[in-house]
């Protein structure tokens, strides 16, 4: 188990070297490429950084300057330290309902316990959690839908041809384009007196679908639609039942594209949410940034910066998750991934 | 007796953008059980056509093949095809590229223990125990088409088919697939369709030479029927006069009779430069048959230094 993951992790081009310098192999050689793909970045980023807080000083706003690389390091700071006030209080409102009801149990035992939600605002780890949930489920449901979709179109040409072009119309739609309707229809359709989800939420996750559909199907159809006569021939001699030949060939052959168009459909998803956050008011990042925004105090601009560079690095993130599944679920392991 | 396959009055059209073109006409053609049979001819002559046609993945427009009695109307494993470029599946092991053939064609007659003893018999027959569990990409262009033909043995088809089975393998490796073929066949005595452009693998293996003339409309010009007593040795025949007589034959249908004209090649001419090829590599394949035989008793080693050549 652990030769195997260390194999996967030296896959990863970066970690390379610094595994094989942990194993001993090659140590000076190796520990120079490490100074060199760490060290070149890293002068990138403090070019960066240095740009980036010459510009800032110099762009004077109705809120104060632009924030620059130490107001976000501050807000930053700030947001956390929230967090874990609003985490301390919420536990003090748990420990004196806790302590309430069992003094009440004592003198009653009759007395049925009642059990109240602590309803402070949500914190700032709150929202990136709301967003990332909202996110994923929106993603996984397109997912859902496309891949299907994606094979049986690409098996038949002429399926190919009916869904085009109405593939190719939704395809550059904005999501601001369908978020009224989308909120029209949730609010008819999504009626609850008690529902397990918010409708901003069911409104944000819908949008996120809506857009991030497109790229999964047109790829998973183009890779269906370009396996090899040759393999396709095979399957026909030895009269593989449909199922069986999707499973077997279909499947395998078109996975290096699927994951291409997963990819594409994940980054889209991740910059639409935040728009449909923002406009559904589902508590997420989106609505973090637009509440700053309406908020306008001095601190504004910091605290959205932050949130500006969270939202970068969670899509990157993001990216990299599907990459390393990508890994686990392709046959051709030699193939560079990037 | 009757014959186990028959092609009767088989022609096909393919309609085009320019209008149908008609690749084949009038092909006739017994073949009896155990017959081992070679097609040959110039390139883009319809020699493919004519094997996907009795493989069932082109339909004929004319005529038609029936085997056993029965008209062939689609692909089938009882028609199993050895195709050019090996056509493994990528991601299965070479164990597993047979084990989809034997579960589909044995499913329900065959218990697991029986299925997984007749898949390492079939990579056996063709030397490739040793690296049943890798995959396409991890042997030699040798290895794949070894496992092609497990795969296909693996089927106990009726009919073997086999579309240029080592046209895209170098000599040497191609002269040791060619034993090892002959020695299966000893064995199984199959019957089997083999299309070929090199004459000394048609002469070597077949007991009948089945020659196409050139297309459009191409159909059987000859047919010649190879009389050299088996086990046959590559060596032994290099010198018998019998052997160069058939060989000739071949030769002089294909570069005298059916010689491609001036037209034929600015009709066809993707079909120019594969046919000077193949010219040149019937001298190689003549001038190498000698050494190719005597290293043929290396076996393995054989095998791992045309891999290492080719890597």
């Amino acid at each position: 188990m652990s030769i195997a993951l260390t194999q996967t992790l030296s896959k990863i081009s970066w970690l390379e070297p610094m595994i094989k310098a942990a194993q001993g192999e090659n140590r000076s050689q190796n520990l120079s490429i490490i100074a060199k793909a760490i060290g070149i970045p890293l002068a990138g980023i403090l070019v960066f950084l240095m740009i980036w807080h010459a510009a800032a000083s110099s762009i004077n706003t109705s809120l104060g300057k632009f924030p620059g690389p130490a107001d976000v390091l501050i807000q930053s700071k700030t947001l956390i330290s929230e967090h874990i006030t609003e985490r301390e209080k919420a536990a003090a409102f748990y420990q004196r309902q806790d302590e309430r009801n069992a003094r009440r149990l004592a003198q009653d035992p009759d007395y049925i316990v009642k059990i109240r939600d602590y309803t402070g605002k949500p914190t700032y780890v709150d929202q990136i959690g709301t967003s990332l949930i909202t996110v994923l489920s929106g993603f996984l449901i397109a997912s859902l839908i496309a891949i299907p979709l994606g094979i049986v179109i690409g098996l038949s040409a002429d399926l190919y041809s009916a869904f085009n072009p109405v593939i190719q119309i939704f395809k550059p739609v904005s999501p601001l384009a369908w978020l009224p309707l989308v909120t029209m229809v949730v609010s008819a359709v999504y009626v609850s007196d008690d529902p397990l989800v918010a409708k901003s939420f069911v409104t944000s996750m819908i949008t996120v679908m809506l857009c991030c559909l497109w790229p999964t199907v047109i790829n998973t159809a183009v890779g269906v639609a370009s396996i090899s006569q040759d393999l396709k021939n095979v399957s026909q001699v030895l009269r593989l039942s449909w199922l069986t030949h999707v499973r077997k060939i279909v499947l395998p052959a078109a996975i290096p594209m699927m994951f291409t168009g997963l990819r594409l459909s994940l980054s889209i998803a991740w910059m639409v949410l935040i728009a449909a956050e923002m406009l559904a008011q589902n508590p997420g990042l989106g609505k973090f940034v637009w509440d700053e925004f309406q908020n306008g105090s001095s601190n504004s601009l910091g605290r959205i910066m932050v949130a500006v560079i969270t939202i970068g690095l969670i899509g990157f993130a993001l990216d990299r998750m599907m990459l390393l599944l990508q890994r686990m679920v392709s046959w051709d392991k030699s193939a560079t991934l990037r | 007796m009757n014959p186990l396959l028959e092609l009767t009055q088989v022609g096909i059209e393919f309609s085009t953008a320019k209008g149908s073109f008609r690749a084949l006409q009038n092909v006739d053609l017994k073949i009896n059980k155990g017959e081992y049979i070679s097609l040959i001819g110039h390139s883009g002559c319809g020699k493919s056509t004519v094997l996907n046609i009795v493989a069932g993945l082109l339909q004929a427009t004319e005529g038609g093949v029936v085997l056993k009695g029965k008209e062939v109307n689609e692909p089938g494993p009882e028609r199993a095809v050895v195709f050019q470029n090996h056509s493994l599946l990528p991601w299965l092991s070479a164990y597993e590229n047979v084990e989809l053939a034997v579960k589909q064609v044995f499913r329900g007659k065959k218990s697991k223990a029986e299925m997984k003893a007749w898949i390492e018999h079939n990579l056996e027959l063709v030397h490739m125990t040793h690296a049943m569990h890798k995959r396409p990409d991890e042997i030699s262009g040798g290895m794949k088409q070894r496992v092609g033909i497990a795969r296909a043995l693996a089927m106990e088809p009726q009919v073997l088919l086999m579309d240029e089975p080592f046209g895209a393998l170098d000599a040497l490796t191609r002269a040791h697939l060619q034993d090892s073929l002959m020695d299966i066949q000893k064995a199984l005595n199959n019957t089997v369709i083999m299309i070929t452009h090199d004459v000394d693998e048609a002469v070597l293996l077949s007991d009948r030479i089945v020659m196409m003339t050139n297309g459009p409309a191409a159909t059987i010009g000859e047919i010649l029927d190879i009389d050299l007593e088996r086990p046959r040795n590559r060596l032994q025949l290099a010198d018998d006069p019998r052997y160069n007589h058939y060989r000739h034959q071949v030769l002089s249908f294909l570069y005298e009779k059916q010689r491609k004209t001036d037209d034929s090649q600015t009709a066809a001419q993707s079909s120019a430069p594969a046919e000077q090829t193949t010219i040149k590599e019937n001298n190689e394949t003549r001038a190498i048959n000698t050494p190719a035989g005597q290293a043929d008793a290396h076996g393995p080693e054989q095998e791992k230094l045309n891999t290492l050549k080719t890597a």
